[in-house]
């Protein structure tokens, strides 16, 4: 028992924040210059996911709780803010928050239920209730099942920009990408998010110390929730649709996938893990059809077996460095 | 009282049957994980995937060469538990002690490896698998009509199930394995190989799966997305019932399957959903699970 926890802090003691911020400046400069090099679609389409990979780090990362089922707060968001802007008219703002906090309240629900078991029962709970949300997306009428829906209006926001322009849409979804990452690190870099360290490391010690770990657990849970919401509901307006393909369960798979690449516990692993994966289906897609679902199989074993710190786990072991 | 709600006492028992043939395919396939879960501690996620292993294997054995029915129900489970020895030998070993969730991830990475590696070269779609010619045809008993083969299904895992049952509580062996699961190395320090019992474990654990697999392909197409289909159900199941207690998880499996056929036959839009929905309400009342018992 050498190795307890899968996410164990790297050097905590010497965290300062600075090399952090550092990253995120460059990281901020990298974003904004991006549409002028690479395909605007493509970006978005990458930057939506990796807020996505963020919230469920937050769980699992953080918390320890390892999640199947992600997908089910993606998807149903997708679907709400999708149907607000389209049926409801709604304003895109609106919609997107309408998205988030359908997300954020199935979160609760779900999350009520999960935290009662621990470990890989909570990863099968997870997995079983978001296969329910599957098959009641698949049914209910308003999401048109297998169709989808389709041909979401991207509208103006707050009455006045026009979301339509290409570039305005970019940075209005590189701005919600931004908000929930610093979210999420002032989260993990708060009192509360010390405690839910303490969680992740020793529970019944974090009991003995008179927390109730259980609505820190379920905190987390809704926060983790709500901003895959945001993720998911950002999605559908960009893309201007929203389908199965969100809530199925291949998807919670590969957000998994891409915390695990990129590296658990790191606040920047989620965001390269995403874009790699992104980046993946949207250019190997093509050649390599379904194949790339043995690769992503083959990338779990060989991440598993030999870099459980994952890619940016293990640079900033090299470097001695938080990231 | 039937004709009452308009439901026809034929399409009762019929889904009945079909209740009782899934939760045979629930119940060999959560004893399974229950087995592989106490020797080993880790949820094998690769499960679904290894089933359907078991059916191809089947298959494969009648088309390639020759093998019939009777020889796949015997050949299938020895492959495809041997393939899981290795696995466990040349994988899951590297990760004992640490935290079961890499255990986890590394069977989910295999399931996905496995499952995208049949799609590749056999396509999505579903191959036919004829029922055996002993167990062709069926029986009227006036009140409906029974395919011999899906008694057979029924009968043959629960023969399958109690013998588990009895090979672990009622054996020496299954008396060792009991022991190992308390204090692996008090076990050893009785001059027991407890890794060797691990690897027979987990192929044990896969062998009922690939069996499982057998029983199905007649019944089901073999395809490779089936174990997909099938494995979050099954999780659902472990979690109502607990993975503490063999019996246990072989009633759950049984009940759940009958259960959802009568769904089917009363409300038949939540039939998909009604596991998932008995689930919440056990986690509710009982977070254990219905046999399992408070770590």
């Amino acid at each position: 028992m050498t190795e307890l926890s899968p996410t164990a802090p790297i050097f905590t003691q010497t965290h300062s924040g600075r090399d952090e911020r550092i990253a995120f400046a460059i990281m901020t400069l990298l974003l904004v210059v991006a549409p002028f090099a690479v395909y605007p679609f493509f970006l978005m389409q990458a930057l939506c996911i990796a807020l996505f990979a963020c919230a469920f780090n937050l769980l699992v990362g953080y918390v320890g709780l390892l999640s199947f089922g992600h997908a089910m707060f993606l998807g149903l968001a997708s679907y709400v803010s999708a149907h607000a802007a389209k049926v409801w008219g709604l304003d895109p703002a609106l919609a997107i928050i309408a998205g988030a906090a359908s997300a954020a309240a199935l979160g609760a629900a779900t999350g009520a239920l999960a935290i009662r078991r621990q470990g890989i029962y909570f990863a099968m709970i997870t997995l079983a209730l978001s296969q329910m949300i599957y098959f009641f997306c698949l049914e209910a009428p308003f999401t048109h099942g297998e169709d989808g829906i389709q041909s979401v209006p991207q509208g103006r926001l707050l009455g006045i920009v026009d979301l339509s322009n290409q570039t305005t849409l970019y940075y209005f979804v590189l701005a919600i990408f931004l908000f929930g990452f610093l979210v999420i690190y002032r989260t993990i870099n708060s009192p509360f998010g010390d405690i839910l360290k303490a969680i992740r490391e020793n529970e019944p010690r974090a009991v003995s110390l008179g927390y109730r770990v259980d609505q820190y657990k379920l905190a987390a849970f809704v926060l983790s929730a709500a901003l895959a919401g945001l993720a998911g509901a950002t999605k559908a307006i960009f893309a201007q649709n929203a389908s199965l393909t969100d809530v199925q369960f291949s998807t919670s798979g590969e957000v998994v996938l891409m915390t695990l690449l990129g590296g658990m516990g790191t606040v920047y692993g989620p965001v390269i893990g995403a874009f790699i994966v992104v980046a993946m289906q949207q250019y190997l897609g093509q050649y390599l059809g379904e194949w790339v679902t043995v690769i992503q199989g083959s990338i779990f074993v060989v991440c598993v077996l030999l870099f459980r710190r994952g890619i940016v786990g293990e640079i900033a072991a090299f470097f001695k460095r938080s990231l | 009282m039937l004709a009452i709600l308009g439901i026809s006492p034929q399409q009762l028992f019929q889904q009945l049957l079909v209740g009782l043939i899934n939760g045979s395919f629930y119940a060999l396939l959560s004893l399974g994980l229950s087995v592989i879960f106490g020797m080993l501690n880790i949820v094998n996620f690769a499960h679904g995937a290894l089933y359907m292993v078991g059916a191809f294997a089947a298959y494969f054995l009648l088309n390639e060469f020759g093998l019939n029915y009777w020889f796949a129900l015997v050949l299938s489970p020895l492959i495809v538990g041997a393939f899981g020895a290795l696995l466990e030998r040349v994988l899951l070993r590297r990760l004992a002690g640490l935290d079961p969730l890499y255990s986890l991830l590394l069977t989910f990475g295999l399931a996905l490896v496995i499952q995208g590696v049949f799609q590749n070269f056999l396509g999505a779609s579903g191959k036919p698998y004829a029922i055996p010619s002993a167990l062709a045809g069926g029986v009227n008993l006036g009140f409906m009509f029974l395919p011999i083969y899906r008694a057979w299904v029924i009968v043959f895992s629960a023969i399958v199930c109690f013998s588990t049952w009895f090979l672990i509580e009622k054996t020496r062996l299954g008396a060792y394995l009991r022991a190992a699961t308390e204090n692996p190395i008090l076990v050893r320090a009785f001059g027991i190989n407890v890794p060797r019992m691990i690897t027979l474990t987990y192929a044990f654990g896969i062998g009922l799966a690939a069996l499982a697999g057998v029983l199905a392909a007649p019944i089901y197409q073999v395809r490779p997305g089936m174990g997909a289909d099938i494995i979050s159900v099954v999780f659902a199941v472990v979690v109502i019932g607990g993975m503490g207690s063999i019996l246990g998880s072989v009633l759950t499996g049984f009940g759940l399957g009958v259960i959802e056929g009568l769904t089917k036959v009363f409300y038949p839009e939540a039939s998909n959903t009604v596991v998932f929905v008995i689930m919440a309400f056990v986690l509710l009342i009982r977070p254990a699970g219905l046999f399992g018992r408070v770590a």
